[in-house]
């Protein structure tokens, strides 16, 4: 059954030969030299301060909710980094290679990159963005604040959590590896049938972008079936569906897409593979495959995963906002059944993505309206954030700013999404670049909220503050970028650029192009002020120290424990009164009390065999991309044998006793908290203080 | 209005923090199977609206379709094995209530024998399939029948190979807490294999008959 590939193939090593390496391009071998230094110079690093241990004991076999989060966290950021740079390398491209007579460099005939290079940085942008950069970090910041905000010990399932977290990494590392042995994907990061398919794609490009696609879907939505089953489960007691924190409102409606929606997308890919592999005809142009089938199963899960990312971005929004505004959120439950409105549409847009491809005028009109009706659950928010933030006493910290400046983001972003929801007016837009920037505000809208939300909880989880001064420098660079790439990019939207140029054919479109290098040439000083921040930030840490509450002004649950949270969470699960229960105690004076005893605590033991399982699925995917059979029959094996041994050990948890939770809480010396830090305040209605 | 002021609770007197507070370990896991088995059947859900896309006559490329590759009778056969096994694996749960180890084992190994008889019946359909030329990569529409035929085999298997594990567990490790909250969540799996088997005679065997 299996499909006969033409070229080179050997039982040992499968399609892989030497001649994959491509040694003799010169971007990729300075990639490789830049990532071999700095793998020498963190392997340097770690054994000159002793830290194998640490690093094995603590962290790559914890099953610590919290820690989870941080690697997601650094997975999600060496990601962005790379998309990132693949966004460079797009830009400069672009703009080098306008007109005939533009020069070429390193083979290619007009700027440095040649068209199949250029391809496959456009689809691992695309790939990398969404999947290896953007779900990371919100599964991480949800995997962090999710117990701590419903009181809970750890997730419902700590151990797949971890499985989560290496399926994941097994994913980010396929498709790193791809730069180095052979190639990636060309097709664009959703996959354009029949190019996918083998007779067009006959390289091992489309099997790297597939199976670390794959291998990602699988760890979210294991990734979901936890977050759903701790928020509905691992409560604290008190904590009913109405004072459930916003931000886990959220979670739980973006999990419920991640839940229902991955699983096609599993499909999908696997059917793909097996078009792939055993030569069957799904989305083959002949023999009675259905290339427009790829297109509906794809998006079917495609546009419900925008949501799924944006949904827990405007969580963090909506308890940054009220921290800051010192008021309690306007319109809870209009905003909770905002949440799940969006959650639930998702389901019923996914065609707007292909208007142009022919559908009746009756079914194009139905996704047109259902398009449009996001509108509303959206709209609602926005409004409940505005009234949040009218008359109340407004600080302006770096948290804030960046959940302000989402808020235009989103306006912009949103606004040209329903210029789009017109079939009529996208069949003018289609595939130009004016939909790039309005998706690009978008996924910068959730960025946005992501920097907000790290400035906002970083305190929460290590104990001290991110400098100010480099972070305000940040936000502004990293805003002025955002300007000046994507207000030229609607326009020459509009002028008719479409997407995926690696060469202009009009030289009036060079211009703006430049600008837009200038803009990128911002984002990159934005990074340099970043690194700048956050070195700032540990150096200084001990004046940057805070309490229990980082701003003073908090709201939610888990500003009720230490700062840098214990790996026990709560010494004892707090009874929950209100809906914003931190800002109930401190109201009612009783925030300072402290438990009169102490119980035992059961906690689940760190284990090595997540880790390992995410190995194997890497060695199994590598394996199935270079078709090499024997590693991947070994890798399938020793994963079975590796589930069946651990549902054996009967040994995965232990007891902390209650003398030594008393023991370890006494030693924690928590900063009191002080007056709120006012003095950037504007408006002057006292909202919160003097109890409304 | 400001929820944080709305409790009428006193504040001074009621419980800050909460001693001698569990979760409930087997309803935990259990709902985690149940979330799991959404997403099994989105995945199923997925398979069947592709082989509905492609069922159509053009789809199958000239080649063998649904008159000639879904036998209702071999399914029927098949059926009858199929929930047999999931009977046999109830009367596993009804000793498992009573406590009974000894029975929960004897059901268990008849679920699995039975089982086994409807790979066999399964099998040997597919082959005599393959032998008249109705193969995977024939067609679209025979690459949608079949993957569905194997996706539902697959979960036989793996049943299959999860009774052979909680046999052993039972045997040595007993009715403990993990055990049981295993035995219940395959008993999910078995029925929701099952559930699913019902849809596929319907859209897959059925269709055979009247088309």
């Amino acid at each position: 059954m299996l499909v006969h590939i033409d070229g080179p193939w050997s039982p040992l090593l499968g399609r892989l030969t030497l001649s994959e390496i491509p040694y003799n391009n010169p971007i990729l071998v300075g990639t490789f030299v830049f990532a071999a230094l700095l793998a020498v110079i963190l392997v340097g690093l770690a054994t000159y301060f002793g830290v194998w241990r640490t690093l094995w004991r603590d962290w790559l076999t914890s099953v610590d909710h919290k820690k989870i989060g941080i690697m997601y966290i650094l997975i999600g950021l060496v990601m962005l980094f790379r998309g990132f740079i693949d966004a460079v390398m797009m830009r400069t491209q672009q703009a080098l290679a306008v007109g005939p007579h533009s020069p070429g460099y390193l083979h290619s005939l007009h700027g440095y990159l040649t068209p199949y290079h250029f391809d496959q940085i456009y689809t691992a942008h695309g790939t990398i963005m969404i999947l290896f950069a953007a779900t990371p970090l919100l599964v991480g910041i949800m995997n962090i604040l999710v117990p701590l905000q419903i009181g809970a010990r750890d997730m419902a399932y700590p151990y797949l959590n971890a499985v989560s977290l290496w399926l994941t990494a097994a994913g980010a590392a396929l498709v790193m590896i791809s730069l180095f042995i052979g190639d990636f994907a060309h097709a664009g990061w959703f996959g354009i049938v029949p190019v996918m398919e083998l007779p067009y794609s006959p390289g091992v490009g489309v099997d790297y972008w597939m199976w670390a696609f794959q291998l990602s879907s699988i760890g979210t939505t294991l990734g979901g079936i936890n977050l759903l089953a701790t928020i509905v489960k691992m409560r604290a007691p008190g904590m009913s569906w109405g004072r459930l924190p916003i931000f886990t409102w959220a979670s739980l409606s973006a999990n419920l897409i991640s839940l229902t929606t991955f699983p096609v997308l599993t499909v999908t890919l696997a059917l793909l593979a097996l078009d792939r592999y055993a030569g069957t005809h799904f989305f083959t142009a002949g023999l009675g495959g259905n290339l427009m089938l790829y297109n509906d199963l794809f998006w079917i899960w495609g546009h419900p995963e925008v949501y799924f990312v944006i949904l827990p971005a405007f969580g963090m929004i909506s308890e940054i906002i009220p921290t800051f505004s010192e008021k309690p959120l306007f319109g809870y439950m209009g905003m909770v059944l905002a949440s799940l409105g969006i959650a639930g549409v998702s389901w019923g847009v996914w065609l707007h993505h292909f208007f142009t491809m022919a559908s009746a005028p009756a079914v194009n009109a139905f996704f047109s309206i259902t398009t449009m009706a996001v509108g509303i659950p959206t709209g609602v928010k926005v409004f409940n954030w505005a009234f949040t933030m009218f008359r109340g006493r407004l600080r302006f910290d770096l948290p804030m700013m960046w959940a302000s400046a989402a808020l235009f983001l989103l306006l912009v972003g949103g606004l040209t999404g329903m210029m789009n929801a017109f079939a009529t007016n996208d069949y003018m837009v289609h595939n130009s670049v004016f939909v790039v920037a309005h998706f690009h505000m978008m996924l910068l809208l959730i960025v946005y909220a992501i920097f907000g939300g790290v400035n906002y909880w970083f305190p929460k989880v290590f104990g001290f503050r991110l400098e100010q001064r480099f972070g305000k420098m940040f936000f502004w660079l990293f805003t002025a970028g955002t300007a000046v790439v994507f207000i030229p990019m609607f326009t020459l939207g509009f002028m008719g650029m479409t997407r995926r140029l690696d060469y202009i054919a009009f030289p009036q479109w060079g211009p703006l192009l430049d600008v837009e290098v200038v803009g990128i040439g911002i984002y990159v000083l934005s990074v340099v002020a970043l690194l700048a921040q956050l070195y700032v930030s540990f150096r200084d840490r001990a004046q940057n120290r805070v309490g229990l509450d980082a701003w003073e002004t908090s709201r939610s649950l888990e500003w009720m424990t230490h700062s840098p949270v214990p790996f026990y969470n709560f010494a004892v699960t707090p009874e929950v009164h209100a809906r914003d229960e931190r800002a109930w105690r401190v109201e009612h004076g009783v925030d300072t009390v402290r438990p009169e005893r102490y119980e035992d605590i059961h906690m689940p033991r760190n284990t090595a065999i997540p880790l390992w399982l995410g190995a194997l699925s890497f060695g199994l995917a590598f394996g199935l991309v270079w078709r090499i059979w024997w590693l991947v029959e070994a890798c399938a094996a020793a994963i079975t044998a590796l589930i069946v041994i651990r549902s054996f050990d009967h040994d995965t948890d232990y007891t902390i006793a209650a003398k030594d939770v008393e023991r370890m809480e006494r030693a924690i010396r928590d900063i009191p908290s002080g007056r709120p830090v006012a003095d950037d305040a504007i408006g002057g209605v006292p909202a919160f203080r003097e109890g409304v | 209005m400001s929820t944080a002021t709305s409790g009428t609770l006193d504040a001074k007197r009621s419980p800050m923090w909460s001693l001698g507070h569990g979760h409930d370990a087997i309803s935990t896991r259990t709902l985690g199977f149940w979330l799991y088995m959404l997403s099994d059947a989105m995945m199923f859900t997925a398979l069947f609206a592709a082989y509905t896309v492609l069922g159509h006559a053009v789809n199958a490329a000239g080649g063998p379709w649904a008159t000639t590759v879904a036998h209702p009778e071999v399914a029927f056969k098949e059926t009858v094995w199929l929930f047999s096994s999931v009977l046999a694996y109830g009367f596993a749960m009804i000793a498992l209530k009573k406590g009974h180890r000894g029975g929960v084992m004897l059901g268990i190994t008849a679920a699995l024998l039975i089982a086994l008889g409807f790979l066999s019946v399964d099998i040997h359909e597919i082959l005599h399939l393959f032998r008249m030329g109705a193969t995977p990569e024939r067609s679209g529409y025979l690459s949608a029948f079949f993957t569905l035929v194997f996706y539902h085999g697959l979960h036989v298997v793996v049943g299959i190979a999860w009774m052979l594990v909680m046999l052993v567990q039972v045997a040595f490790k007993g009715l403990s807490e993990r055990v049981v909250y295993r035995l219940l969540n395959l008993r999910l799996f078995w029925h929701f294999q099952a559930v699913m088997w019902v849809f596929m005679f319907t859209f897959l065997y059925l269709r055979g008959a009247i088309v």
